[in-house]
């Protein structure tokens, strides 16, 4: 039996009690993704997006669900204390996928701000979350005729290249969805602090998680988002996560993720970010611990003058595996992109990279680079990579550049003439290696924390952020 | 009025029949078999060929593994479905008339001629042997007995299955099973003619090396196979050219060649390929789909693959590299150009299994017209590979907006020695480069000639004298027509 069986049976056992326990609009979507993932099924290992990753064997094994949202007994706030010295933010925690509702005295968005459950969001203000739910998923899933290669057959345009493909996972988050987080910023006002948004996975049992994440940037707002993924409980866990971001006209937005899981936890995350004429979005990942980790970003560029900037840095050891999948789609003329992934990778882990630029016909004066590096520390370590260019527009300006490596011996032979010693000398040259993703950090306290938490992480001092460790 | 119209569309069409100047057809007597393939066909070939046994259970054997298999979807490409049944796999220009002349078609020579290859010694540019293949029959291999005398084989590969049956029992799909892919099963099943090289130990080859494939009959594939054997400390350098008559219908060209490198031998592989590559309507043309494919298994050794690519409507090629040899050495350079119609997906894969083993990717890619333009490249370095290194560079030139240019690496790396560095770039022409020919008188069209002379460059250095000069005006002559 192939994994996607059991999770469409699940489906049509639940589909009422999934109803009873979410509002309308997130309902609204349920069966139209659920007919999609009944065609698609879940990918193995042939299908090119998905090369890296054994989805199939991830989801095989029988996960529980939390479909009777039942409440977990923890105060997040007594148990973590997961702060970034220096830096004043506001505090959030998402367990699995519910928003704790409880509130920490500090955190109070200002200026018409939203934060807050999905669900809840969808119930109080159905029109604004209607607007944004799963559309941005379904236009990044449409066809656009004739601004890629491709002909019209039948009466039916089929391109050259199915870069819109409905994607198995984004269908089954929608179609099994509770609830998730909601952030929305109006028009022109800017969140004057970052907002801090902590994932807890906890369980007794092994748990499928499906967590949902809406952002919303009004013409001319500017907001900072941190997510930081934990996993509190030694059971297996698996979540996948859907995060929608729309950004409207000029407006700005930080997104930065950090991923501080254990080695029995999966996660599956799509993120897809549609832009506006001069908006200016900023993307970086960090996986810092982790086990399975498949991140899928599709950035659609829709209005001119718009800039992205992705970033991702992983380390990894032992067994764990992270695989960064990423399209940038040019749209529309004189957008920039920029891309720079770099990977660390020791012991038997597995690094995957592919990122994919595609500049459509219309997107002349493109400005786009693209940048993956990385370091095999031991012969076990395996890394993947695949960066990729689309080009359908002439005057356009893309470069791309991978490199797969080792320490310079100059560099280390340097240091250790000046007493250096060889662990030394080559934890500082990897710490340096992945400093220029953190570098790119623009909250200063937030880049002192990541070096801070980087470095112990080489040391092997800590498989967690300590502040967060639950002992 | 009419016959002035008459006489303007003569002239139109005569500019516009220019560009493809191989495109006459040879009248002369062809054999042909019935169209469609099955097994009586292949037994059928193999007869005809007089073929032992065992090379027909070969063939039988990737037929039946054929028929098991889908045409691959993965390329960048659009194919029409290719109805496997409506191709003749079988056509013999030398096929004698009962109460013909039993010598070469006078036609065949001429034929030859015109393309520039000719077939009596005493005419032929100095220092090249050639085996010219039409259709499915190798018609004259030259200087065969000057290269006998040092030891050197150089024939048919059907004269090989003949006269030297254990060499080409050995190495027949020992570099490209006929497992390999859709292609490779389909032309092990049915191959008709292709080269044999064998260049026994120690042998510097005093001469280049080259064959040319002509298409000539209609409805017909291009099936051949090439074999090269390069033995200890040897060297060889071989050429191909391969051009087809213009015709409306698409015709299937679906090519093998092997590689095989021993011990501290080198070869040279250069391509001119200029199959038709279609109307500017994008109509007929040749789907070239090669499996190309070579083995150092020695160490020390060396291959470089060089191609230039202007023609066919559709071209799925990967020349590729095995480096199994510890400190073998790889190199790939390709100049691949886009006009009209065209689709072009190719690119290289370097395997690297010894240790110490190093290979260059440079690859130029030039699109034009509603053209598509790929490169698709692996770079695999194993487990055991320690000290691997790989550099590829792929550049793309963009010469209007409606066509693509796109770049499709793979790299895969299990080694924490190896070092492996990708970079690639795709930007159009420089407006100050033709704003400076222009200011100096030159017009637009052939600056844009001077220009990607100067892009293809590297690659272009690469090959064989009298190749290069062919390569240069083969780039100008398929941009004609996509500046303005």
């Amino acid at each position: 039996m192939k994994s996607e069986q059991q999770y469409i049976e699940l489906f049509q056992q639940c589909r009422q009690l999934l109803s009873s326990q979410s509002d309308v609009v997130l309902d609204a979507l349920r069966d139209e993704a659920f007919r999609i993932f009944k065609r698609i099924g879940l990918p193995d290992k042939k299908a090119e997006r998905y090369k890296y990753t054994d989805v199939q064997e991830a989801f095989s094994p029988n996960y529980g669900l939390n479909l009777n949202r039942l409440q977990f007994r923890i105060n997040p706030y007594d148990v973590f204390k997961c702060n970034v010295p220096n830096m004043s933010t506001l505090l959030y925690f998402i367990v699995n996928d519910a928003f704790h509702s409880k509130e920490y005295p500090n955190a109070k968005p200002s200026g018409g701000i939203i934060i807050s459950s999905l669900n809840e969001a969808a119930h109080l203000y159905p029109d604004l979350v209607s607007k944004y739910y799963g559309q941005i998923v379904r236009k990044a899933e449409t066809p656009s005729i004739n601004s890629e290669g491709g002909q019209i057959i039948d009466g039916e345009f089929v391109p050259l290249r199915k870069n819109n493909e409905p994607d198995a996972i984004t269908a089954l988050n929608t179609m099994l969805v509770q609830d998730g987080l909601f952030i929305y910023v109006p028009k022109n006002t800017v969140s004057d602090k970052a907002i801090q948004v902590v994932n807890v996975l906890t369980s007794t049992v092994d748990l499928l998680v499906n967590r949902r994440v809406l952002v919303v940037l009004e013409e001319g707002a500017k907001a900072k988002l941190l997510f930081c993924d934990e996993s509190m409980s030694d059971v297996n866990m698996l979540a996948t996560q859907v995060m929608e971001v729309y950004a409207g006209p000029s407006s700005e937005l930080e997104l930065y993720e950090l991923e501080e899981t254990n080695m029995k936890n999966k996660r599956f995350s799509n993120l897809y970010v549609q832009q506006h004429d001069k908006s200016k979005v900023t993307l970086n990942s960090i996986s810092l611990h982790n086990g399975l980790t498949r991140n899928m970003t599709y950035v659609s560029l829709e209005g001119e003058e718009s800039v992205i900037n992705l970033y991702g840095g992983v380390i990894a050891d032992k067994e764990q595996h992270v695989d960064n999948h990423t399209l940038v789609d040019h749209k529309v003329p004189k957008c920039v992109s920029n891309e720079l992934f770099k990977y660390v990778l020791d012991d038997n882990s597995v690094g995957a990279f592919a990122g994919r630029i595609l500049v459509r016909n219309d997107a002349q004066k493109t400005e786009s680079q693209e940048t993956n590096a990385n370091l095999c520390v031991t012969k076990t370590a395996h890394m993947f990579t695949q960066p990729m260019l689309e080009i359908y527009a002439d005057d356009v300006k893309c470069n791309h550049g991978a490199t797969v490596g080792q320490l310079n011996e100059a560099a280390l032979f340097y240091m250790r003439q000046r007493g250096i010693s060889l662990d030394e000398a080559k934890l500082l040259l990897k710490f340096a290696f992945v400093g220029e993703v953190i570098d790119k950090v623009d909250l200063e306290p937030l880049r002192d924390r990541l070096h801070y938490l980087v470095e112990k992480r080489f040391r092997g001092e800590l498989n967690k952020c300590s502040g967060c460790r639950l002992c | 009025m009419e016959n002035l119209k008459q006489e303007k569309n003569k002239l139109v069409r005569e500019v516009a029949d220019r560009k493809y100047e191989y495109g006459f057809i040879t009248d002369v007597h062809t054999d042909i078999i019935e169209k469609g393939l099955n097994e009586d066909v292949i037994r059928l070939i193999s007869a005809r060929k007089g073929e032992p046994e065992w090379l027909l259970d070969f063939r039988l054997k990737a037929y039946s593994y054929w028929l098991t298999q889908k045409m691959p979807t993965w390329p960048h490409l659009q194919i029409p479905e290719i109805d496997y049944q409506a191709i003749s796999y079988y056509a013999d220009p030398t096929a004698k008339k009962k109460d013909g002349p039993q010598e070469i078609d006078p036609e065949l020579m001429k034929t030859f001629d015109k393309l520039g290859i000719p077939l009596e010694e005493r005419l032929a540019l100095s220092g090249t042997a050639v085996d010219a293949v039409m259709d499915s029959v190798s018609v004259k291999t030259t200087f065969k007995e000057s290269l006998r005398e040092k030891g050197i084989i150089f024939c048919s590969i059907s004269e090989a299955v003949r006269e030297h049956p254990d060499l080409v029992k050995q190495y027949l799909g020992s570099v490209v099973p006929y497992r390999d892919n859709f292609f490779a099963a389909l032309n092990s099943a049915v191959f008709s003619d292709g080269s044999f090289v064998y260049v026994p130990k120690g042998v510097r080859c005093p001469m280049e090396l080259s064959t040319y494939f002509r298409i000539n009959a209609r409805n017909t594939g291009q099936f051949e196979r090439t074999l090269i054997v390069a033995d200890d400390d040897s060297y060889v350098s071989y050429l191909e050219g391969c051009t087809a008559p213009m015709r409306d219908e698409n015709q299937l060209h679906a090519a093998i060649v092997e590689i095989v490198v021993n011990e501290r031998a080198e070869v040279k592989y250069s391509t001119v390929q200029n199959w038709y590559p279609g109307d500017s309507e994008g109509k007929g043309g040749v789907y070239n789909f090669v499996t190309k494919r070579g083995h150092l298994r020695g160490a020390d050794s060396k291959l470089s693959w060089t191609q230039v690519e202007t023609g066919s409507a559709i071209t799925w090629k990967y020349p590729s590299c095995v480096l199994s040899g510890n400190n073998s050495q790889a190199e790939f350079y390709s100049v691949a150009v886009t006009n009209n119609y065209q689709q072009a997906d190719t690119g290289t894969k370097m395997i690297h299994i010894g240790e110490n083993t190093k290979s260059t990717i440079i690859s130029k890619g030039i699109s034009a017209g509603k053209s598509h333009n790929s490169y698709r490249g692996l770079v695999k370095i194993d487990a055991r590979a320690d000290g691997a290194r790989n550099y590829s560079s792929c550049d793309s030139l963009l010469l209007s907006d409606t066509c693509g240019a796109h770049t499709f690496p793979y790299i895969d790396v299990k080694n924490d020695t190896g070092i492996v560095e990708h970079e690639a770039t795709t930007s159009k022409i420089s407006e100050d480069q033709l704003f400076y020919c222009n200011q100096r008188g030159i017009p637009a069209e052939e600056a844009v000639g001077l220009i990607v002379n100067g892009y293809a460059k590297d690659v272009l250095n690469k090959l064989p004298m009298e190749f290069a000069v062919e390569a240069q005006k083969l780039l100008s002559v398929s941009l004609e027509g996509s500046v303005g």
